[in-house]
Order: structure tokens, then C-alpha cells, then sequence
């Protein structure tokens, strides 16, 4: 399956084929030089889905549920900015009320949303530790290593949190309620207080979490400084929404983009989008690479010349004026304060690892601030949880911040509001260059000739992009599986030098 | 724990959107319980099992393989055979596997069609140079591989025979552990029709709590357009709700929230087209009096196509616009 070694100028090459523990597929090739050190990587991206073509012809207002079907993982990102697109395609203002239930909604959703990376997918490679047992480096392994009430949490917080999806939206995976104008349905008081109480139950998970955070990750100084000296830095641009008080918000605001040494690059609307953003294409994957516009294309490369951006978790931090929430603000300095020696957050984090410490201070942001929503007195509003929709105007954009990176939806409609054309900048398609970039850094730090390639070095690999929790699903329109990997080094024959599998 | 007495089970994602999977999640702590009736061989999803571990078992060595997703490109069909191979019962997972899904609205347009839209003809593409993925790609160091993107979707039984499919976008937890319990050696409930489980032998109608007052529909409208009146059946105020071409088994769980159900769990019980199933039952309620009213009456369904085959289009008469073409 794996053709190797065919070019002349190739020594050895390498393939992690499938990678594991992220929502979707890829595979990683690295190419050895004649002296056993990385030559070149690519991190492929296997699959296309189409959405935006077979989006064609469908009435604008079936958007919303359409497009959760693009990933099932993270439905309600979405289903939020196609709403949002869909709100400008009708020039529709919405209501307080509407605003704030998908605004409530969508928070939730990040709490459960982050927790399942933390706890499932990264945790394990901290927990347990990069080069732990890979039959055990696992959740099961997290939830022995961590005990059962910690096990019971985390159950609940995903139970609760779908729980919550099902009130607002119907369905537990894939909610239905966001539409042109607002939502399907409004909430009454018994829900409001039902969910009152499972904000106030992730308040508490979200300081859980970022105990544990500390407890075992930070407080050990073998992964402190994998976080700060290891192949996992790069600095590059950093892209999020941002409110008027230029402090983060996932569902709404203006998209504000720093250069690496946090100078505002860009401030802009939504819809001015593709004025800032180009996507390139390659031959060699089905994913594209989306770039500044500003700087250029300047290849697979980081720095201030390079239109490479990043749109995670710690990008949204470094665009942020602080955050909202006071759990979340202080955390936010201390973050800052230990990793740049700049508590304001002026000076923006490049340490890749790092980003799933960011994580964690949004997963407490979100909880903090779904539970300042929940309890407005407008929130079981009868009457404003949508407005009806006249003529469309036949445009619209609708960005939010999706867990994974700033996700637009862009619809052009005929008169009647059926629609034309689509497109869509996901989440992970913002931060494949980055990702790639990573990979590459890591294995170049970490292969080295004559150096026993380990499964725990393989996984060492793997965590440069687990770390942006890509989910190519959502990137692709596809979700092909998540593989266990296999490492195979083979001479220019293509016969097998060495193996490490898991 | 030895796994020797114990069935074994396999959970595979294809050209789907993961939701299957976090469907298999939503039935809880009983997980554990499946974990214990059954050892898990392989869930990418979960676990750490490699593709070379599912080669080296012996063929029809899995007892149940959940498969979900449909089959979009050369290594999904490549699984999708191994997976038929190791195990005793295929089960087509969720909508995409078992009636070709949302993806599989593709089918509708082409390979070129679908690539002209993501690569070229885009407002944020910059692509002079007009590159496309390659299947085969010489990079400076050597070559780069990427599966074949076929011309259309497939329904898992399109590529290998499938034992039972189980329907929904995603399936609803509680018919999942249903299922589970019964694959697993519980005895079969009556209400399971031929080769489908996890559903009703009846229609989401029959589960919905809205109220029928039997009035004609005298016009269809958008959701957008309007507020329906609380309580009253969707379809009589002109929503085409798609609840009586649609086998239940989710609890109109989409109705619940105001919404029109979509028919995600393909067509009832005995029913081949869910499309031509719908245009039936509207015959039934619209009202027009003459050929002429009728017709001016079905101008006005915005997507027809996308509408009563948004989940089904490999399955029904429609089929593809070049059924099975594309396929190695």
C-alpha cells in the first residue's frame, strides 16, 4: 500500500499511516536523507465530500441542518454559523432572546466539546505520559490513573451536556432548533432551571479540570518542559473572534488577527472574509491551505513573512483583550504570566503543547459564561426567540469560533432563497499548514540518524497534532477513521529496514 | 479478562461524519456493559486496533461489525470488503451506511462537478495553476498516494452484501442498546421488520404527539416564513413534515422542537422509495380539486428532490445521476 523510496534523491522514508486519537484521518510521510535525518513530511489529508457543491439547489433555510452533517462530532458549530449565514442572507437583526439561547447553547457546547479532548484524546499522552504502554494510554487508562470520581465527572459532564443539546434542540447529536431568525423553539422555566443547574455543574467540572491540569501536567517538570523545550514551537499569526471590548467570544464578533509578536495584522467583519483569506491547493492532499492574504503564500513555512495562521484555543487567547469571566480571566494570567512573562497577554504563546492548557481555560470561560446567560430574566422569553423572515437579500456570511478554529459558512441564494453557491472555511482547515509545520518540526527534533525509532517516539509525533485536536471530518467534509498508526523505515527498495507499531 | 467465551465486536467509520459514533456513546455507562459481553476488536474511535490486527484474524472471526458511513473513495470499499470478510454479521450503522445518508446528495452532481466547486470555482481559492489531488504524486523526496475519489456515494450493500441496517441520523440511543442487547444474544422483539432493527414497524406519524385536525393543505410554506400553531400536526399547516414517509423509531424527536421531521430513518416498513412513499401521502391531504391545482401545488416544494430524498437518493428509484459509475 505504502510505495517508498522511488525517487533517487530518496534515502529512507517513513509512514504513520493511520494516525490516531483526532476525529477523522490522516497519514504522515517523512522522508530520510542519506544521513538518516528528515529530509521532508507531508501530512496528508485522505478524503472531499462535497458539501459544497451538493449544497446546490437546497433551500437556504434547511442549511442549518444540512450542514451539522459535515461532523458529529462538533453539529452545533455548524449549525450555528450556517444559521448566522442564513440570518444575513434574510438581513434579519435577531432578537435579544434568539442571540442569547444560541449563544447558551453554543457555550455548552464548548464545555462538552473540550472536556471530550482533554479527558479522551490528549489526556492520555499527559496522564499516562508520552511513552506509557499504548494499550493503556488511553481514557480507560486516564480514568484508572485519575480514579473513579474524576471517571464520574467527566461521564456527567457529557451526559449533561448532550442532555442539554436535546432541550434546546431535539436531538442529543445533530440539534435541529437554529434557524433563519432565531430558534425553533424558546425555553420555559423548568428547562431554564434544569439548565441553570448544568452550568453550574460545569462551573465546577471546568475548576476541576484545570486542577488536574496542574496537578498533573504542570507540576511536573518532565512535561513542563516537553511544553517548553520540546519540537513544539512555531510562531506564526493568530487568528479569533473577538466583541466589541476585543475580548473573546465563540458566536459572535470580529475576527482580529495578530503577527507573532501580537501587532494587530487585521480587525474585520465576517463577510469581509475573503478580502483577508485565500486557500491554496495542493496535488498531494484533498485538503486545502488556507493563508493571510495580507502576507502571502509562502509555502510550508512559519514566521513573520509567512501567511501560516493558527486558529485554536491559544490563538484565541493571544487576539483576546483578556476574558470576560473572572474564573477564566485569572486563569488567563497565569497562563500568560508563566509563559511569556507578560500576565496581560500582549505577547502571544507560540509553545504548540500548550494549547491544550488554553483548552482548558476556555472549556471554564465557556461554563462561566453559559451560566451568566442562563440566568437573564429575557432568557425564557415567550415571544423573542425568533422573528419571521421576509425576502432574502441572497448573500450572507456566518462565522463563530468553532472548538477546532474560526469557521465560516458563505451562501449566495436566488430570489425564492434557494442556494447557489456555497463555502466554507472550517475549524482545522485554518490550521493545516500549522499542523503540517508541526509535524514536520517534530520529527526533525526527534529523528535523529542512529536513533532507535520507539513507539513512544512515534507518539511524540502524533502529539504535535493532537495538540490543535484536528478533526478532518469537519476539514474534509469527510471522517474516514482513526486509525492506530504504524511506522515503517524503508530503504530505497522499498524493503522494510525497521517497524514499531501499536 | 480473557475475551475467549466472550462475542467479539468491531465499530468502523466510512465516509460519515462521526455522529454514529458519539451515538454509540450516548447509551452511557452501559457501554461498560457491552465491554462486557463482548470484546471490542476494533472501534478506531475508542481504541487503539490496527487495520494489520483485523487482517491477521481469521475470516469470519468478528460476531457483529457495526459499519457507518457510506462508501466514498477506493480504501473505504477496501475495508468494507476486509470487514464483510472477518465478520459473521455486517450491520449497515446509521443512515449513511444503510440508505446513503445526507453525503450522499453527491450524487446528485459528479467527481468533476464536486472538484470544480471545492478547488476552482470558489471566492477564497486561489488556484491558477488549476491543481487537483493527485492519486499518485512525485514529490521532490518520492511518490505521495491518495484513494481514489469516486464518481458517487455508495450504500454499504451496494459494495458487500449487509446482514441488518440499522437506520437514523444517528441512530437514537435507546434503539442502539435495543439493538446491541438483541445482536448480542437477547431474542428479537416482533417489531423487528426484515433486515432493519433499531425501528418502529410503524411511522414517525404514529409516534408524534402533534395533533391531526384533518384539514387540507391548501399551500406549502418554509419554516422561515412563519410560526406554526403550537400543537398542531406540521404537515397541516404546510410544512412537509416527512413523518408519515418516515418509519419511527427516533420518538419524533425533531417534531418535539418544533421542526419538520426530515426522514432520516429511510423509508417505512415494506416501502422501496421514500420519495414516491411522500408524494403518496400528500395526495392524500393536499387540497386540490383538479390536475391543474395539484400541480401548482407541487411547484411550490422548493427541492423536491432534496426534500424526499434528502437521506435515501442511492436507495430509491432515482438512484444516482450515473449509478455505480466511478468504481474501480
Amino acid at each position: 500500500m505504502n510505495h517508498t523510496g522511488d525517487s533517487p534523491a530518496a534515502g529512507r522514508r517513513i509512514t504513520i499511516d493511520p494516525v490516531t486519537r483526532l476525529e477523522g484521518h490522516g497519514k504522515i510521510d517523512i522522508f530520510l536523507d542519506e544521513n538518516g535525518e528528515v529530509a521532508d513530511c507531508y501530512f496528508q489529508v485522505p478524503e472531499l465530500r462535497g458539501f459544497e457543491k451538493f449544497c446546490e439547489g437546497r433551500p437556504v433555510e434547511e442549511m442549518p441542518r444540512i450542514t451539522p452533517r459535515i461532523c458529529g462530532v462538533c453539529p452545533e458549530a455548524h449549525m450555528m454559523a450556517s444559521a448566522k449565514a442564513c440570518d444575513a442572507v434574510y438581513g434579519i437583526d435577531l432578537p435579544p432572546t434568539a442571540r442569547m439561547l444560541r449563544e447558551l447553547q453554543y457555550n455548552i457546547f464548548f464545555v462538552t466539546d473540550h472536556a471530550t479532548h482533554f479527558y479522551a484524546l490528549a489526556g492520555p499522552d499527559f496522564v499516562l505520559g508520552p511513552d506509557a504502554d499504548p494499550g493503556i494510554r488511553n481514557i480507560l487508562g486516564v480514568i484508572a490513573k485519575a480514579g473513579p470520581e474524576v471517571a464520574r465527572q467527566v461521564l456527567q459532564c457529557r451526559a449533561w451536556g448532550h442532555e442539554a443539546a436535546s432541550i434546546f434542540g431535539g436531538k442529543p447529536v445533530n440539534p435541529v432548533n437554529a434557524i433563519p431568525g432565531g430558534m425553533s423553539k424558546g425555553i420555559n422555566e423548568e428547562e431554564r432551571a434544569r439548565l441553570e443547574e448544568i452550568c453550574s455543574f460545569m462551573v465546577e467540572f471546568g475548576k476541576l479540570t484545570l486542577n488536574i491540569l496542574h496537578d498533573v501536567v504542570l507540576a511536573d517538570p518532565r512535561y513542563l518542559d516537553l511544553i517548553l523545550h520540546g519540537p513544539y514551537y512555531s510562531e506564526t499569526y493568530s487568528m479569533g473572534l473577538v466583541d466589541e471590548r476585543g475580548q473573546l467570544n465563540f458566536y459572535d464578533g470580529d475576527i482580529r488577527v495578530v503577527d507573532p509578536h501580537g501587532a494587530e495584522l487585521c480587525r474585520y467583519r465576517p463577510a469581509q472574509y475573503a478580502e483577508h483569506i485565500a486557500e491554496r491547493v495542493e496535488p498531494w492532499t484533498y485538503l486545502k491551505f488556507p493563508y493571510l492574504k495580507k502576507v502571502g503564500w509562502k509555502g510550508l513555512v512559519s514566521g513573520h513573512d509567512s501567511g501560516v495562521y493558527r486558529a485554536t484555543p491559544q490563538s484565541r487567547l493571544n487576539v483576546s483583550h483578556g476574558l470576560a469571566t473572572p474564573l477564566a480571566q485569572q486563569a488567563f494570567e497565569e497562563y500568560f504570566g508563566t509563559l511569556t512573562g507578560d500576565r496581560s497577554g500582549r505577547r502571544p504563546v507560540h509553545h504548540t503543547l500548550a494549547i491544550h492548557w488554553a483548552r482548558c481555560i476556555e472549556l471554564i470561560y465557556a461554563a462561566e459564561r453559559a451560566l451568566d446567560l442562563v440566568r437573564r430574566p429575557e432568557i425564557t422569553d415567550p415571544d423573542s426567540y425568533r422573528v419571521v423572515c421576509g425576502k432574502p437579500v441572497g448573500e450572507g456570511v456566518g462565522t463563530v469560533e468553532a472548538p477546532r478554529g474560526t469557521l465560516t459558512h458563505h451562501y449566495i441564494t436566488d430570489e425564492r432563497g434557494i442556494v447557489r453557491k456555497v463555502n466554507l472555511i472550517v475549524g482545522t482547515t485554518n490550521n493545516y499548514a500549522a499542523i503540517c509545520l508541526s509535524v514536520k518540526q517534530a520529527a526533525q527534533g526527534l529523528i535523529r540518524k542512529g536513533a532507535e525509532i520507539t513507539e513512544g517516539l512515534l507518539n511524540r509525533i502524533e502529539m504535535a497534532f493532537r495538540a490543535y485536536d484536528p478533526c478532518f471530518g469537519c476539514a474534509t467534509h469527510a471522517l474516514p477513521g482513526r486509525m492506530p498508526m504504524e511506522l515503517r523505515i524503508r530503504d530505497g527498495e522499498g524493503n522494510v529496514l525497521a517497524a514499531a507499531k501499536r | 479478562m480473557s475475551t475467549k467465551s466472550k462475542k467479539r465486536i468491531a465499530m468502523f467509520w466510512a465516509s460519515s461524519c462521526g455522529g454514529c459514533d458519539i451515538s454509540l456513546l450516548e447509551i452511557g455507562g452501559r457501554i461498560l456493559d457491552v465491554a462486557e459481553a463482548a470484546g471490542i476488536v476494533f472501534w478506531p474511535c475508542a481504541m487503539d486496533f490496527k487495520y494489520s490486527d483485523v487482517e491477521s484474524l481469521p475470516d469470519g472471526s468478528i460476531d457483529v461489525c457495526l459499519f457507518n458511513g457510506g462508501v466514498r473513495n477506493s480504501e473505504q470499499h477496501g475495508i468494507a470488503r476486509l470487514l464483510r470478510r472477518k465478520s459473521r454479521l455486517l450491520v449497515a450503522y446509521g443512515a449513511c451506511a444503510a440508505d446513503g445518508g445526507i453525503p450522499a446528495l453527491a450524487n446528485l452532481t459528479s467527481r468533476e462537478a464536486i472538484f470544480e466547486a471545492a478547488y476552482h470555482a470558489n471566492p477564497s481559492t486561489e488556484n491558477p495553476e488549476r491543481i487537483e489531488p493527485q492519486p499518485r504524486w512525485r514529490a521532490p523526496a518520492g511518490e505521495l498516494h491518495l484513494p481514489e475519489f469516486y464518481e458517487t456515494v455508495f450504500r454499504l450493500s451496494d459494495v458487500v452484501q449487509v446482514d441488518v441496517e440499522l437506520p437514523g441520523c444517528p441512530p437514537q440511543a435507546e434503539r442502539v442498546w435495543e439493538t446491541l442487547q438483541v445482536l448480542l444474544g437477547a431474542p428479537a422483539p416482533d417489531s423487528w421488520a426484515g433486515g432493519r432493527v433499531g425501528c418502529s414497524p410503524r411511522t414517525v406519524c404514529d409516534e408524534c404527539p402533534l395533533e391531526k385536525k384533518m384539514v387540507k393543505v391548501s399551500a406549502f410554506r418554509r419554516h422561515h416564513e412563519f410560526r406554526p400553531e403550537p400543537g398542531h400536526c406540521l404537515l397541516e399547516q404546510g410544512l412537509l413534515c416527512m413523518g408519515p414517509a418516515t418509519r419511527g423509531g427516533c420518538g419524533a424527536l425533531c417534531v418535539k422542537a418544533g421542526m419538520r421531521c426530515e426522514g432520516c430513518y429511510g423509508p417505512p416498513a415494506g416501502v422501496p422509495d421514500q420519495g414516491a412513499a411522500m408524494i403518496g401521502a400528500l395526495s392524500g391531504i393536499v387540497d386540490a380539486a383538479n390536475e391543474e391545482k395539484a400541480g401548482e401545488l407541487v411547484s411550490q416544494v422548493a427541492d423536491p428532490t432534496g426534500t424526499f430524498y434528502r437521506f435515501t437518493l442511492p436507495a430509491g428509484f432515482l438512484k444516482a445521476r450515473r449509478h455505480m459509475g466511478g468504481q474501480s
